[in-house]
């Protein structure tokens, strides 16, 4: 037996943005800043309030990168992977990052507060390689630059 | 009008004929893959581009409305030379290891590549690199993603004609991929197992389970006696399976094959078709009766049929609140199947542990029917494997059985006599005319007051339909029904269910009864049925029963004596006590997902 | 090597008065609009180049009394990023020429789809979005706009692709036709634009379409906005006249080493250093949404290459056959070929399919990986296979 727990954030955000088919992704965009990812339960229940199926949901979701169904940290960075940034030493961000924070490119920090993720290009060309935590984009990053970024998210 | 060239060729069209179409009409052929009759159009698949002179690239036919003065190539080295790349792209994306394939000889692509004689893959083999699965969880279906081409025909499949959204098109690029919510397996989701989509899938991606062997094995071995129903369905379907037109009737034949097949017993669902009218006729009845003279606030109207398990998985997981109207009524295929390891090994001297039951079924939900945990009142389960018609031709070609020789034969007995109400039964709207035929007479004591007791209200092919026959001079225990309209609702393909039961839960639709046959068209199109299928190929099939019908002796459920005999012999009464325990069930809300 | 200067011009950003276009418009014709730009010959900015005015003058014969008009904002071709600096420098001018379009077409309702690695500009867009809509009600316009989300889909930078998006689904193209200018957005008569296309509209409006015409050749009127990155000393976002060879281009941002130029993005062509001065950055040459990407000798265009076709790898939405399996086979095929499994014929072979994949997909996307794939190959096949 199905038993309905009310999802007060998902009936709020259903409010706020409405129950039409328009009203998805904007409440899926809402779910992932509250809680960096969308969970089977907060589908299921978009799905519903939506009356939608919970497959669309989940194919519409895994559609945008941005609209993860996996778990992942309070930061998410994304280092972009594309041309520009590849070129102007993307990799050697990347292993910086590694080491600090001990994962892997996809991987999450066991106490959930990173993710490790790559982009593909985030319009800042001219200054790359750049990355995004969150939706704060950072550029012109060296190894030494990201480290005390990196530094700063470790503290909050 | 249109005026446009094809291959040099001036044809004239009305507007908005799709360039496929209208290639169609100057019997040229452009292959297609994604395109399904009964579906929207994709225009993803591209193998039906065409050139169109004058634009900078190839125009996908089936997506193309026609223009003025426009000169297409079917056939020019850009479309030869683009569409055998598209064919081989496909195949280096599939698992084209087609001699072990179930599929193997009635595959689209497999036809194309024929066709367009692909010989040495010039591709990379992007098949093994991937991580495919196969899902072989649910007892209906069986989806293989090594097998997919990505033409969606089946989450369209799923979404228009059902309605259930069970399939989906999930991520995107290079891990885009058809599949479930949060990559389930089909038996744990939504699915209600219709296999509308084995239906359309042009490849091996997503075929029934089969169970052929485990048939066979029981066939052969002598300590068992083997007893085979046949749905009213498979009778037109089966010929299309076996190299006859669609809309053959093959009653006889298949009854004569299937005794060839070394099955002990060949009887006939048709007969439980006919139980399930005395128990769901007097069930209707019953809860009108309630509901008019107790004024019980607990009876729940209208009440809806059950003979179609995926409209039975469809409400207990889409409107759950509901499942108190859905008749408690077994279908005929689990009724039957109750009765043959009771009654019938009772009349046969059996030992009912000896007995095999074995369905042939226009249907894949039935496999899973036959699963479910209640269907098990015999003490047995109560049917042990569901074969879908495709199987049923299948063991006829292993068997060597020259179908199209056969003579006619008849189906044995105990449990082998039915009547033309219950052949309708694998028509839309075919349980309603039934129960009807039934119903109003035990009321009135007169017959329907349709010509040659054709409801042809309640037939059709539309979603939804309504009707209602007005009840008068009623036999006196039943005049409490004098001058009521009984309302009938029908729906069939699941898509049409929602909009009724949405009419239903809003009022807009009033109904004393309600008959959902999951698949579009009924029984007939159903997901075990043969491919290809489309409207046309339906109402041939439609056109089959309903003549089938006409054809029969009898014409309404209760003149089956054998109905009679059951009743008189073993059930006692229709809702009776032993009714209760064979012949009904209970239901279950199920998750929505 | 001389380092001339191409012509700076300063149109786009600079700042001006929207209230005195807005008021301007708010008197004119629909058609007068229309009429306006269609003499500039302004061209989409995005990079397709279809002409602005005829785009705005189908919408607004279509007789459907609901039309919308949409801001392209999933600015995601790589090397492209002029449209986030113009939304960061001059949102009002986006809004103003959003209104002027929905003045010509008769549209009450515009959307602004930005793409999600934009979202930090959200809360300017907003503080500017409810000056806009103040300055509509004071001149008594029923006109508004919604700002959308994008959600990391390089896609649904196409016009379908886009509308689907913001319907709520999967960005998966359309087929076409019908065109947007018919039924686009919630099936309506659409009118979609790019950031810098809406932007000239406003300076068209203000100073003339003569103005406008006076920059530029006869196939690539005023100028545009460049995004300028790679081996160059001087990335950045720079507005230059159109009509320029490749040539003037690198004299002017060029390290003095280049050896090719990606004109376009990913989806663009490669221009390499013979070619430089016979092409021409416009419409009559290589077309660009404003992405000039530089390469000096350093470096390996079997890298860029492969770069960019793991970027279409990730990034086709899928449903269509040639695009989907095409760019993979492209990736796996070069790598194939530079690891020696596949021998350099094989890389004909992958030029074929890039035409096939240019002839038959369903979108501009699976129909522009052939771009750059064909120009890097054809320029810089040794070092694609050795």
């Amino acid at each position: 037996m199905e038993t309905i727990i009310e999802n007060e954030l998902v009936r709020e955000l259903a409010n706020k943005h409405g129950r039409t088919r328009e009203s998805l992704i904007p409440i899926l965009q809402d779910l992932v800043v509250h809680n960096r990812f969308l969970s089977r339960q907060d589908m299921v229940d978009v799905a519903r309030e939506l009356d939608i199926s919970a497959a669309d949901v989940f194919g519409t979701a895994t559609f945008y990168s941005f609209l993860d169904t996996e778990v992942r940290g309070k930061y998410v960075i994304r280092i972009c992977k594309t041309i520009s940034c590849a070129m102007k030493g993307k990799n050697d961000i990347l292993s910086t990052i590694e080491e600090i924070l001990k994962v892997k490119m996809g991987e999450t920090t066991p106490d959930r507060k990173f993710s490790l993720l790559e982009a593909n290009c985030i319009g800042w060309c001219h200054k790359a390689p750049a990355m995004l935590i969150n939706d704060t984009p950072y550029t012109e990053l060296t190894p030494r630059k990201v480290t005390e970024i990196l530094r700063e998210y470790i503290k909050k | 009008m249109v005026n446009l060239s094809i291959n040099g060729m001036l044809v004239k069209v009305p507007e908005g004929t799709t360039i496929l179409d209208a290639a169609k009409k100057m019997n040229f052929r452009i292959p297609t893959l994604c395109h399904h009759d009964d579906l929207c159009v994709a225009g993803n698949c591209r193998v039906c581009v065409v050139e169109q002179l004058g634009a900078k690239s190839l125009v996908a036919a089936c997506a193309s409305p026609v223009s003025e003065g426009m000169q297409i190539l079917t056939n020019s080295l850009k479309v030869r030379s683009a569409r055998k790349h598209i064919i081989e792209l496909l195949l280096s994306e599939h698992n084209a290891d087609c001699t072990k394939c179930y599929k193997n000889g009635m595959c689209e692509l497999q036809n194309l590549s024929n066709e367009f004689a692909v010989g040495d893959h010039i591709f990379i083999d992007l098949n093994t690199i991937k991580d495919y699965t196969i899902d072989r969880f649910s007892p209906s279906i069986q989806k293989d993603d090594s097998k997919c081409i990505r033409c969606q025909r089946c989450v369209r499949t799923c979404e228009q004609l059902q309605g259930v959204n069970a399939l989906t098109v999930a991520f995107k690029g290079d891990h885009q991929r058809i599949t479930t919510f949060e990559d389930l397996s089909m038996a744990e989701v939504i699915c209600t197992n219709c296999g509308q989509c084995i239906n359309r899938c042009p490849t091996g991606a997503l075929v029934e389970r089969t169970y052929l062997d485990e048939v066979w094995d029981v066939i052969l071995d002598p300590t068992k006696h083997v007893v085979v129903q046949t749905a009213p369905a498979v009778r037109v379907g089966l010929g299309e399976e076996l190299g006859l037109e669609a809309g053959s009737r093959v009653t006889g034949q298949m009854v004569s094959a299937l005794k060839r097949l070394g099955f002990d017993s060949v009887l006939d669902t048709d007969f439980t078709a006919d139980l399930t009218i005395m128990e769901e006729g007097t069930e209707l009845l019953t809860r009108l009766k309630k509901a008019l003279v107790d004024k019980d606030p607990e009876v729940a109207l209208p009440m809806t049929t059950s003979c179609s398990p995926g409209w039975v998985k469809f409400i207990e997981h889409t409107f759950p609140e509901y499942l108190p109207n859905v008749s408690t009524c077994k279908s005929p295929q689990q009724m039957f199947g109750a009765l043959a390891k009771t009654y019938y090994a009772q009349v046969r001297k059996l030992d009912p542990k000896d007995v095999v039951s074995v369905s042939i079924m226009p249907c894949t939900a039935k496999k899973y029917e036959a699963d479910r945990p209640e269907m098990r009142s015999s003490g047995f389960k109560d049917v042990d494997y569901v074969l879908t018609t495709r199987e049923l031709a299948r063991m006829i070609k292993q068997a060597g059985v020259d179908f199209n020789k056969l003579k006619e034969d008849k189906y044995d007995s105990i449990m082998g006599v039915s009547s033309g109400a219950a052949v309708i039964f694998g028509a839309t709207g075919g349980v309603m005319e039934a129960a009807l035929r039934t119903a109003y007479e035990i009321v009135t004591g007169r017959e329907v007051p349709f010509e040659g007791l054709n409801i042809t209200p309640v037939r059709g092919m539309e979603g939804v339909r309504q009707a209602s026959v007005m009840i008068e001079d009623c036999k006196e225990e039943w005049s409490f029904l004098n001058g009521v309209e009984l309302k009938c609702a029908v729906a069939h393909g699941l898509v049409n269910a929602r909009k009724l039961m949405n009419g239903v839960k809003s009022g807009d639709i009033e109904a004393h009864f309600i008959e959902v046959m999951a698949c579009p068209d009924g029984c007939l199109g159903g997901g075990g049925q043969p491919i290809p299928t489309n409207e046309e190929i339906r109402r041939k099939r439609t056109e089959a029963i309903y003549a089938e019908d006409m054809s029969m002796e009898i014409r309404k459920s209760h003149e089956n004596p054998e109905i009679i005999g059951i009743y008189r012999e073993f059930l006692g009464e229709p809702l009776g006590h032993k009714s209760h325990e064979l012949l009904h069930t209970h239901y279950t809300k199920r998750v929505r997902y | 090597m001389s380092s001339q200067h191409v012509k700076r011009v300063d149109l786009i950003f600079e700042k001006i008065e929207c209230r005195d276009v807005l008021k301007k418009i708010v008197d004119m014709e629909p058609d007068a609009i229309c009429q306006e730009l269609l003499e500039s010959d302004l061209k989409g900015r995005g990079g397709a180049g279809f002409p602005t005015g005829l785009k705005w003058c189908f919408t607004a014969s279509e007789k459907d009394p609901v039309k919308y008009i949409v801001c392209n904002a999933d600015e995601g071709e790589p090397g492209t990023f002029k449209d986030r600096e113009i939304l960061d420098l001059v949102p009002g001018k986006v809004f103003c020429g959003m209104a002027i379009a929905g003045k010509a077409i008769g549209a009450k309702m515009g959307y602004v789809y930005l793409r999600g690695e934009y979202k930090f500009l959200i809360p300017k867009l907003n503080e500017e979005l409810k000056k806009f809509h103040q300055t509509m009600d004071e001149f008594n316009q029923n006109f508004r706009i919604q700002i959308r989300l994008g959600s990391g889909a390089y896609i649904c930078g196409e016009e379908s692709a886009l509308f689907e998006s913001i319907e709520g689904k999967r960005g998966e193209p359309r087929n076409k036709p019908p065109y947007p200018t018919k039924s686009g957005l919630f099936g309506k008569p659409t009118v979609i634009n790019n950031v810098e296309t809406l932007v000239h509209s406003v300076m068209i409006m203000k100073y003339g379409a003569s103005h406008f015409k006076e920059l530029g050749t006869k196939d690539s009127r005023g100028s545009k906005v460049f995004s300028i990155s790679g081996d160059t000393p001087k990335a950045g976002i720079y507005e230059l006249e159109l009509g320029m060879t490749v040539d003037e281009f690198v004299n002017d941002f060029g390290d003095g080493d280049t050896k090719a130029v990606q004109v376009g993005g990913a989806s663009g062509f490669c221009v390499p250093r013979k070619k430089f001065e016979e092409t021409i950055i416009g419409f009559e040459g290589v077309p660009t949404g404003g992405s000039m990407k530089l390469f000096n000798s350093t470096r390996s265009m079997y890298n860029v290459l492969h770069n960019y076709l793991d970027f279409f790898t990730e990034e086709s939405c899928g449903q269509c056959t040639p695009c989907r399996v095409g760019c993979q086979q492209l990736l796996k095929g070069v790598e194939a070929v530079k690891r020696g499994e596949k021998n350099s014929k094989y890389l004909d072979e992958l030029v074929k399919l890039a035409k096939t994949m240019k002839r038959a997909s369903k979108c501009g996307l699976g129909q522009s990986v052939g771009n750059a794939f064909g120009s890097i190959v054809e320029n810089f096949k040794e070092e694609i296979i050795y």
